[in-house]
């Protein structure tokens, strides 16, 4: 805990440094401020203009969310799926990888074109960014079960459903969480860009309103927003973890009572 | 009443002839030991008989049917503990009865308790000690419904002095409960001192080359181990294990 403390005072401190070098920067050399505005003058704004951007703030948060979930449980069941449909995981994992390599927000404007620019073309990209660290995660943690355990349960008589809900799903958890922790990033990611592409409110309209007002403060407020969003909802899930996979924490000696 | 028994038991894998017709018979509350060297095949030769690996030839029966292939007929005890380390210790021990559908908690925390494991039930496997670890496996086999149990080396990762206590308990808490035990080991004391009968098996391809019945009354005591009969037979087993290993190399 003292560490944890001392690491997290390293870290503020650090960011407090980069902040002063940047103000200072910023009034020594007289820089513009649509170029680069100083964080002081951030640090304004974000309060003066708060009525102004608190009301984009919400839906992009409910859009990352609904399009988490989506993302999730398409991810989930995908991989639950495959693992036990061998023949199946043969022909479609590749597939899978292969289509990873093409960055998914590329289709967003597609997207735009067939389904307009509501809800629907928006949680379509986030699923599509979103399941796919869930559904790789989750089958390298089915790959991941003991083989001693899964051996007892072979002689003891368990069906393969019992191996499955008893065994490889609590198995793979901890691989879940991780793609879980990397598709909530992602997530925010997705619902920013589709954002830009056209709605009526969200931190992503705001953005591109501020960008093409030459209200470079308000882009950076954009940003931190994001990044913060991003964090909260990192932190929910870790969070979550803690909760869901009691017995690994302790078993990693560091006892949690 | 014969329990189980094992016949002809042939198995290769590709060239490797790794089991050459294996017979014995594990009587009702009988304690048999398979004594070998590593790697003669005797975790194989398990996976045969708790159905989960088809020999070449031979076949399995449990009270004169054939059971050759099919699982859950008899209740199994791995190498290493294999603990779920998400279950407590009491949903660990009950594994066994729901994957045969059912669950006892009455009789399962009477048997912790009868293990020295009170207080433990909801703790998870990684707060106990190699030995709980491995008197919970145990107890797990027990409360299975299944009337045989098959041991696969279970002491092998302890030290010596909790393996002697492991060794009374096993003992103490087998005569209690009297079910046919098969134990594999490649420790000639402990296979002398646990068992009612020995088998001793060769190098791959393995078979039977000698059977000891082992004449110590029960309840046997530590003290066992210094008697001139039991170095005796120690010796005897010594020089049978030895000799095969001789002729093979």
């Amino acid at each position: 805990m003292r560490e944890n403390i001392i690491k997290v005072w390293k870290s503020v401190l650090v960011f407090l440094i980069i902040f002063l070098i940047w103000e200072v920067s910023v009034r020594v050399f007289e820089i513009p401020e649509w170029f680069l505005p100083g964080p002081v003058q951030i640090f304004r704004e974000a309060v003066l203009s708060f009525p102004v951007y608190a009301d984009h703030i919400v839906p992009t948060v409910i859009l990352s969310l609904i399009g988490l979930a989506i993302g999730t449980f398409i991810g989930v069941m995908t991989a639950i799926f495959l693992h036990r449909i061998p023949k199946l995981k043969e022909i479609v994992y590749p597939l899978l990888i292969v289509s990873q390599n093409i960055p998914t927000i590329v289709l967003a404007p597609l997207l735009v074109i067939w389904f307009g620019f509501g809800m629907l073309p928006k949680l379509i990209v986030i699923t599509l960014v979103c399941f796919f660290p869930i559904t790789i995660s989750l089958l390298n943690g089915f790959l991941q079960t003991d083989q001693e355990l899964k051996h007892y349960m072979l002689m003891a008589g368990a069906s393969s459903r019992q191996i499955f809900w008893k065994l490889e799903w609590p198995s793979a958890l901890p691989s879940l969480f991780s793609g879980l922790k990397i598709a909530a990033t992602y997530s925010v990611l997705g619902a920013v860009i589709s954002e830009w592409l056209g709605a009526k409110r969200g931190i992503g309209v705001f953005m591109t309103l501020s960008s093409s007002a030459f209200q470079t403060d308000r882009v950076f407020i954009s940003i931190f927003i994001i990044v913060f969003v991003s964090l909260l909802l990192f932190f929910v899930i870790q969070l979550l973890e803690h909760l869901v996979i009691h017995w690994q924490h302790i078993e990693d000696g560091k006892p949690n009572e | 009443m014969s329990k189980l028994e094992v016949r002809q038991i042939h198995l290769s894998f590709g060239n490797i002839h790794v089991l050459n017709g294996i017979s014995f018979t594990v009587h009702d509350g009988e304690f048999v030991s398979l004594l070998g060297p590593s790697g003669s095949g005797k975790s194989t030769l398990f996976s045969i008989i708790g159905g989960i690996r088809r020999p070449d030839r031979g076949s399995i029966w449990l009270n004169g049917k054939n059971i050759t292939g099919k699982t859950g007929l008899i209740s199994y005890t791995p190498q290493t503990p294999s603990l779920m380390p998400w279950r407590t210790i009491i949903d660990n021990v009950l594994l066994g009865q729901e994957i045969q559908g059912y669950r006892d908690e009455k009789a399962a925390l009477a048997m912790i308790d009868r293990a020295g494991l009170k207080g433990y039930e909801n703790s998870y496997p990684h707060e106990l000690s190699g030995g709980m670890k491995q008197r919970v496996a145990f107890i797990r086999s027990l409360l299975s419904p299944q009337s045989i149990i098959c041991l696969d080396e279970p002491f092998s990762a302890l030290d010596e002095l909790t393996r002697m206590d492991m060794q009374n308990w096993l003992l103490s808490i087998w005569s209690e409960h009297q079910k046919s035990v098969l134990f594999v080991t490649h420790n000639i004391e402990e296979a002398l001192f646990l068992s009612d009968r020995i088998l001793v098996l060769s190098e791959k391809p393995a078979r039977i080359t000698a059977e000891f019945h082992v004449p110590f009354p029960r309840p046997r005591k530590e003290m066992l181990y210094l008697t001139d009969e039991f170095i005796h037979i120690k010796r005897e087993i010594y020089h049978v294990l030895r000799g095969q290993l001789v002729k093979h190399s």
